[in-house]
């Protein structure tokens, strides 16, 4: 059943067994979409709006499946988190899926290279989704 | 009350909207978001869409007073909002900040100022033509709501 729409979480048997992913967008209403499309697949999303915030979150949630982050923020960008993410141990097989308004083919190969899994132009649709997350999280 | 044909009206509200260019598909795939579990989701994210617009509107109005010919600054702004528009669909409202980016890399301050203009005009006309839609849906009802039936 598609989770509620909890911004942490629930703790539940149940909850815990739908692969958790985590969305990051400065945008409220990107991240409101992300969400909403991710649940609409049976994940349960928990979205942040920022890379420090996602840092945060990761370093407390041992169980997130993946990572989805837009790739213009301020302060971090989605670019920096993935190589935060990519150079810890701990963090670096969560896979990471940049997001972006912008087609730059070297902003693109830069994230490929840095170890993302996919690049997603925006707006994002449902489709492409819900074909990335069956790839990645098998 | 007639809710049948409050939602022949709405959906014929919506079709016009899409027939003069204010939304494009991208509206469809946020309205096809909604479901059981989130009855609502459509009207959430167009409220947070105005709520988020009219704040980077007014940052952008802010930025042309406060930092003249500053186009770097002006376009990340519209950029923002660019976005936003293009998330749910504001066909007429992105192609307005579109063409305020492009005064910017002109370096054309007039230019910035007239599509500035535009963009805000774009945005009321939106929110008071979303705002009916949305209030047509309310009154029709919950199987009023975007859902596709048999679902």
């Amino acid at each position: 059943m598609a989770s509620r729409k909890g911004l942490g979480g629930e703790g539940s048997a149940a909850a815990a067994a739908a692969p958790h992913v985590l969305a990051v967008d400065d945008s409220s209403v990107d991240r409101a979409v992300i969400a909403g499309i991710l649940r609409r697949s049976q994940f349960r999303v928990t979205a942040v709006d920022s890379g420090k915030r996602a840092l945060e979150l990761l370093g407390s949630e041992p169980n997130v499946s993946m990572i989805i982050t837009d790739y213009c923020m301020p302060e971090m960008t989605g670019y920096e988190l993935l190589k935060k993410v990519k150079e810890s141990s701990r963090l670096k097989e969560i896979p990471v899926v940049i997001m972006s308004s912008e087609n730059v083919p070297t902003r693109i190969n830069r994230c490929l290279e840095e170890g993302a899994e996919d690049f997603l132009l925006k707006p994002v649709h449902p489709a492409d989704v819900s074909r990335l997350c069956s790839r990645v999280l098998r | 009350m007639d809710y049948s044909n409050l939602r022949r009206q709405a959906a014929s509200m919506k079709k016009s909207l899409f027939d003069q260019g204010y939304l494009d598909e991208q509206f469809c795939q946020v309205e096809d978001l909604q479901d059981e579990a989130s009855p609502n989701f459509a009207e959430e994210v167009i409220t947070l869409f105005f709520k988020d617009s009219a704040r980077l509107i007014s940052n952008i109005e802010q930025a042309l007073e406060k930092y003249p010919k500053d186009f770097n600054k002006w376009d990340a702004y519209m950029q923002q909002l660019k976005g936003s528009c293009s998330s749910i669909g504001a066909s007429r409202m992105k192609s307005e900040c579109m063409s305020f980016r492009e005064f910017c890399g002109q370096g054309n301050v007039e230019g910035c100022m007239k599509s500035f203009q535009k963009v805000k005009r774009e945005h009321g006309v939106l929110r008071q033509k979303l705002e009916a839609y949305f209030q047509l849906l309310r009154q029709a009802g919950p199987a009023g709501a975007a859902t596709r039936p048999g679902m």
